[in-house]
C-alpha cells in the first residue's frame, strides 16, 4: 500500500484542470498496452498464414508454417501481461468458470480457448502430423518422444490419411479467419464498448484494431523471415518478400483510412468531449500520436514501400527499405496501442482535466516486465522452430 | 459396424480422446473451484452479501445519544443546531455506546473546527450564518461566546453582513456600496431572531428605484438615468438588474 | 361460427405455447443461465439475510439538495471513518466538488483532498463570479450499471434492493469496472487490491440505519430513503424539487437524484 501511495503523491502536482479524485491512479499501464499488441501480432500472423491456404497465394508458401508457429508463440504469451496486471492473479480462473456473459472481458476465456485449441493447435497438428510421423522413424532419445506425444502417437501415413490432413487444414483455416478476426476484433470491443470513455467508445474500434493487427502481423513475419533465412544460410526468396511487402502496403492503406475516418468523424461531430481530447492531442499525446504513430509508424513506411514499388530498386536496397519499414511499423503499432490504452486514461471523465502516467521501470507492472514479455515469444518461437522446423527441407527429411 | 469404424480417419478418435479428457478435466476442476452458492440468486456469490453486511458499524446514529445525554440533546433540539447530529462534531460513537467508561469521544474545542461550516465562502448558500474568522474575535475559541449545543449569538447581530456575507461583499465592490441595506429592505427586528420566518422586504415599485434613477430625480448627476415611461415597463427594476452589483457602469 | 372461432383460438394458443416451449428449450441449450433466471428471481424475492433484512422489500435511493450543501466535508470524513477507506487523497467513496462559474463562462471546479477538510477560499478571485455552489458526489447506484455489465467474473452486482455491491473476496482486480464507471466513483483499494466504492453503507441500511454521510450532514443536503414506497423522505424530496441526474445521455439511470443541478456539473 505504501508504495502505491508514495507513487501517487507527486502526481497530484502534475494534474491540469479538475479530475475526479479517484482518477489519479491509472488502472491500466504498459502491461495492458502489451496485451493488445501481442494479440494483434497473433491475429495478423494467422491471417497471413490463411492467405496461403485459402487464397492460394503461392509466393507466400515459405512463410506459411512460420506464421502459424509465430501465432502460437505469441498466443501463449498473450494472457501473461493481463495476468500480471490483475490485483488477484490467483483468482483469474474465475473468468473461465463463472464468466459474466454480458462482459466483453469475460468472453476472453471463450475466444482465447477457441482460438488456441480449436484453431491454432488443430491446424498445426494436422499440418505437421504427416511430417512428425516421418521424423519419429529416424529420431532417437527425447526428441523422438516429444514428437510421438505431439502427434498423439499417430502412425497412419496412408494416402487417405494425408488427404484428410490437407482437407482438415483447409476447413480449419476457413473457420480460422473469422476466428482471428474475432480474437482481435473482440480486443477492440473491450475498449470500444466503454461508453464512459469517449476516446475509446467507437464502433470503429474493433475494425481499426483488426486491421492494425494484420499490419503488425505481416510486418513481424517479414522481419522474422528476413532474420531467420540468412541465419540458416539460405537465400531470401525475393518474390515472397515482395508479396509480403505488397500485402503490408495494402493493409496499411486500409488501416490508415479507417484511422483517418475515426479521427475526422470525431472532429466533425465535435461532441462534448472534443475540447479535452483536443487538449490531449495537442499536448500529452502529440509526440506519440502525431509524430510516432502517424508520421514514423504510418506515413514514412507507406511512402518508402510505395517508392520501392514505383521505382526500380536494387535488391539489397529493397531489402533494407522493407526491413526498416517493417521495424517502423512495429514501433507505430505499439504506440497505436499505447495511445488507445494509456491515452484513454489521461483525461478525466469530468472532461475538465488531464492526468499523468508515470511508468515504473522495475516491478511487476514496470517497463522491464513488459520488455521481458515482448522477448518471451521469440524464445518460445526459437524452441518451436527447433521442435517443429517449418522449413521446406524438413518435409523431405 | 467394424467397417464403419474403419472408415473414420485415425486422427478423429485420437483428437476426440484428447477433447474428452480436456472437457472432463474442465468440469471436474470447475465443480471444485466455483463457490457452491455462486449464482444462487444472480450472477454472484450469495454469501458475499452477508459478508458485506457484517462490516463493523462506527456511527451510532442520532437517536442513541439521548438515552444518556437527554439534557444536552433536549437543549440542542430547541436551537439552531437541532438538525446537526451529535456525531458530526463528536465523531463516530458506537465504541463509546458499547463502553462509555473507557471510550471517550472527542469534543473539538479548537477555533479552527467551527469555521469548517461557518467560515465565509462565496459558494455557500446565502443566509447560512458565516463569519470571517480573521476579523471575528481572532484568538478567542468559538465556545467562549457560543454554546455549540444552543448556538444563538450572544448578541443579536446588528449588521446585515453577519449572515449575508456574500451579498455584503458583492455590494462592497459595486456602485451601491454606500447605499445601506435598510434603504431598500425593511427589516423587522424579528428577522434577526427568526430569519426564515420573518423575512426582509424587497422594493415593490419601479418608482422606488426611480427616486434616484428617474430622469427628473433630484439625485447626484453622475447616477445613470432611465426614462421610467419607456424603459422595461413590465418589470420591477430588480427583476432584470441585480441591485447588489448593478451591471451598468 | 362461434365454435370454430373458439377452436381456432384454442389451437393457436396451443401452438403458441408449443413455440414458446421450443424456443425456451433451444435457448436453454445455448445459455444455461437463462433457463433458471426466472426461477432465481423468484427465489431472490424470498431471500432473507442473516440479520433479518429481506432485500427484495426495499429499493434505495439518495437525494442531494445542492443549494443546501455548505461544503464542510463532514460527509467525506464520516464516510472514510465508517468504511475504512484509506485516508490518502486518492481513494473516495464520496467527495464534494466546488463549482465557480465566472462571468466569461469559464468554470473552475476543485475538490482539494475530496473536501475532507472543507475548502479554502482563494483570497483574491481574479474575475467576477456569477454563480458558485458545492456538489456532493458518490456512486450513483445506477439502475443500469455499466460497472456490473463489464465485470468479467460476477464480483460486482446489483442487489435486489438496487444497491450495487462489490464482492471483495471474488474480485480479481482487473480494473475494468473502474474504467466503465462514468462518474469516477470507483477505485482500486490499495490493501485488498480489489475494486471498491460506495455501498450506501449497506451494513447500516440493512440494520435500519441511514448511511454515515446522511447521518452527519449538518444541513440535510443528503436525503436517503425508499424510492418505491408510497411515502419516504426521498419520495417527499422528489415531489418537492425539480430533479436532475448526472450524465443522463449515458442511460445509466442513476438513483442519486440532484435538486437544483447546474448544467456545468458532470
Amino acid at each position: 500500500m505504501e508504495t502505491i501511495v508514495k507513487e501517487l503523491f507527486p502526481l497530484l502536482k502534475e494534474i491540469t484542470g479538475y479530475i475526479y479524485p479517484n482518477e489519479i491512479e491509472l488502472q491500466w499501464g504498459i502491461l495492458v498496452v502489451v496485451y493488445p499488441y501481442v494479440t494483434g501480432l497473433v491475429a495478423g500472423a494467422f491471417i497471413l498464414a490463411s492467405l496461403v491456404k485459402v487464397f492460394n497465394v503461392q509466393e507466400l508458401q515459405p512463410t506459411y508454417r512460420m506464421s502459424l508457429l509465430t501465432a502460437l508463440a505469441f498466443v501463449i504469451v498473450a494472457p501473461l501481461p493481463l495476468l500480471a496486471h490483475l490485483g488477484h492473479p490467483e483468482r483469474s480462473f474465475e473468468i473461465f468458470f463463472t464468466p459474466n456473459t454480458r462482459s466483453a472481458m469475460a468472453m476472453f476465456g471463450f475466444v482465447y480457448a477457441w482460438y488456441l485449441m480449436a484453431v491454432l493447435l488443430l491446424e498445426i497438428w494436422f499440418d505437421y502430423r504427416g511430417d512428425i510421423i516421418l521424423w519419429v522413424k529416424t529420431e532417437k532419445g527425447w526428441r523422438k518422444w516429444i514428437h510421438k506425444i505431439i502427434s498423439l502417437f499417430s502412425k497412419d501415413t496412408s494416402e487417405r490419411a494425408l488427404r484428410f490432413d490437407k482437407k482438415a487444414v483447409k476447413v480449419i483455416t476457413i473457420i480460422g479467419i473469422p476466428s482471428a478476426f474475432l480474437l482481435h476484433g473482440y480486443v477492440g470491443f473491450i475498449f470500444g464498448s466503454v461508453k464512459a470513455n469517449p476516446w475509446w467508445s467507437s464502433v470503429l474500434m474493433p475494425i481499426v484494431f483488426l486491421f492494425s493487427a494484420i499490419v503488425s502481423g505481416i510486418a513481424l513475419l517479414l522481419l522474422i523471415y528476413m532474420v531467420v533465412t540468412p541465419l540458416r544460410a539460405k537465400e531470401i526468396d525475393m518474390a515472397c518478400l515482395d508479396k509480403l511487402a505488397s500485402y503490408l502496403f495494402y493493409v496499411m492503406i486500409i488501416d490508415f483510412s479507417l484511422e483517418a475516418l475515426d479521427f475526422i468523424h470525431r472532429i466533425y461531430e465535435s461532441e462534448e468531449s472534443i475540447k479535452i481530447l483536443a487538449e490531449l492531442f495537442s499536448g500529452k499525446l502529440f509526440v506519440s500520436l502525431i509524430v510516432i504513430q502517424l508520421l514514423i509508424g504510418m506515413l514514412i513506411p507507406l511512402g518508402a514501400i510505395a517508392s520501392v514499388k514505383m521505382f526500380r530498386t536494387p535488391g539489397e536496397l529493397k531489402k533494407l527499405i522493407y526491413f526498416v519499414s517493417a521495424l517502423l511499423v512495429q514501433v507505430g503499432i505499439f504506440t497505436t496501442r499505447w495511445n488507445v490504452v494509456v491515452g484513454g486514461q489521461l483525461f478525466s471523465k469530468s472532461f475538465r482535466g488531464l492526468m499523468v502516467y508515470k511508468m515504473t521501470f522495475f516491478g511487476l507492472e514496470g517497463l522491464l516486465t513488459s520488455i521481458g514479455l515482448l522477448l518471451l515469444p521469440f524464445i518460445i518461437l526459437y524452441i518451436l522452430f527447433n521442435i517443429l522446423p517449418p522449413w521446406e527441407k524438413a518435409r523431405e527429411a | 459396424m467394424k467397417s464403419l469404424w474403419g472408415k473414420i480417419p485415425e486422427q478423429i478418435p485420437r483428437l476426440s480422446v484428447l477433447l474428452v479428457i480436456l472437457v472432463v478435466l474442465f468440469i471436474v476442476v470447475r465443480s471444485r473451484l466455483v463457490p457452491p452458492d455462486f449464482g444462487k440468486y444472480g450472477h454472484y456469490r450469495a454469501s458475499a452479501v452477508d459478508e458485506i453486511i457484517s462490516q463493523e458499524i462506527r456511527y451510532a446514529g442520532h437517536e442513541v445519544c439521548a438515552e444518556c445525554h437527554d439534557d444536552v440533546v433536549g437543549a440542542k433540539k430547541a436551537g439552531y443546531h437541532k438538525n446537526v447530529a451529535c456525531e458530526v462534531c463528536h465523531g463516530p460513537a458506537v465504541a463509546h455506546t458499547e463502553d462509555p467508561g473507557s471510550v471517550e469521544l472527542r469534543a473539538p474545542r479548537a477555533r479552527r473546527y467551527c469555521p469548517l461550516c461557518h467560515e465565509y465562502r462565496p459558494s455557500r448558500p446565502t443566509g447560512f450564518p458565516q463569519i470571517v474568522s480573521n476579523s471575528h474575535n481572532p484568538m478567542k475559541p468559538c465556545i467562549t461566546c457560543h454554546d455549540p449545543h444552543d448556538p444563538k449569538p450572544p448578541v443579536t447581530p446588528k449588521e446585515c453582513h453577519a449572515c449575508h456575507g456574500a451579498i455584503a461583499r458583492t455590494k462592497s465592490l459595486s456602485h451601491h456600496v454606500y447605499v445601506p441595506c435598510t434603504r431598500c429592505h425593511e427589516t423587522p427586528d424579528e428577522h434577526k431572531v427568526r430569519p426564515r420566518i420573518v423575512v426582509a422586504s424587497k422594493p415593490k415599485t419601479r418608482e422606488f428605484c426611480g427616486e434616484c434613477h428617474a430622469k427628473d430625480a433630484p439625485s447626484e448627476k453622475s447616477i445613470p438615468r432611465v426614462d421610467l415611461a419607456t424603459h422595461g415597463e413590465r418589470y420591477v427594476c430588480w427583476q432584470c438588474h441585480y441591485p447588489h452589483l448593478p451591471e451598468a457602469r | 361460427m362461434m365454435e370454430s372461432l373458439k377452436d381456432k383460438s384454442k389451437n393457436s394458443v396451443a401452438r403458441r405455447n408449443f413455440i414458446k416451449k421450443l424456443t425456451f428449450f433451444c435457448t436453454s441449450l445455448l445459455i444455461p443461465s437463462f433457463v433458471n433466471s426466472r426461477e432465481k428471481s423468484e427465489k431472490a424475492k424470498k431471500w432473507v439475510l442473516t440479520n433479518g433484512y429481506s432485500p427484495a422489500e426495499h429499493y434505495w435511493g439518495m437525494g442531494v439538495a445542492i443549494n443546501k450543501c455548505i461544503g464542510c466535508g463532514r460527509c467525506v470524513d464520516a464516510c472514510k471513518r465508517e468504511n475504512n477507506v484509506p485516508r490518502e487523497p486518492f481513494f473516495f467513496k464520496t467527495w464534494v466538488e466546488r463549482y465557480r462559474i465566472f462571468k466569461d463562462s469559464e468554470t473552475i471546479v476543485d475538490s482539494p483532498n475530496g473536501a475532507i477538510n472543507g475548502f479554502e477560499y482563494p483570497r483574491v478571485e481574479k474575475k467576477a463570479i456569477i454563480r458558485s455552489f458545492f456538489v456532493p458526489k458518490l456512486c450513483n447506484q445506477c439502475n443500469n450499471p455499466p460497472c456490473v455489465q463489464v465485470c468479467p467474473v460476477g464480483a460486482t452486482f446489483k442487489a435486489e434492493d438496487g444497491v450495487v455491491l462489490v464482492d471483495s473476496n471474488y474480485c480479481i482486480g482487473c480494473g475494468y469496472c473502474i474504467q466503465a464507471c462514468p462518474y469516477g466513483a470507483r477505485y482500486l483499494h490499495p490493501v485488498t487490491q480489489t475494486a471498491d466504492k460506495c455501498t450506501f453503507c449497506y451494513h447500516r441500511i440493512t440494520n435500519k440505519m441511514i448511511p454515515a454521510c446522511v447521518e452527519v450532514c449538518p444541513t440535510q443536503a443528503r436525503i436517503f430513503g425508499e424510492i418505491k414506497k408510497k411515502a419516504s423522505p426521498l419520495v417527499r424530496f422528489m415531489r418537492m424539487n425539480k430533479i436532475g441526474i448526472l450524465k443522463p445521455s449515458l442511460n445509466t439511470e442513476p438513483k442519486v437524484y440532484y435538486a437544483n443541478l447546474d448544467m456545468e456539473v458532470k
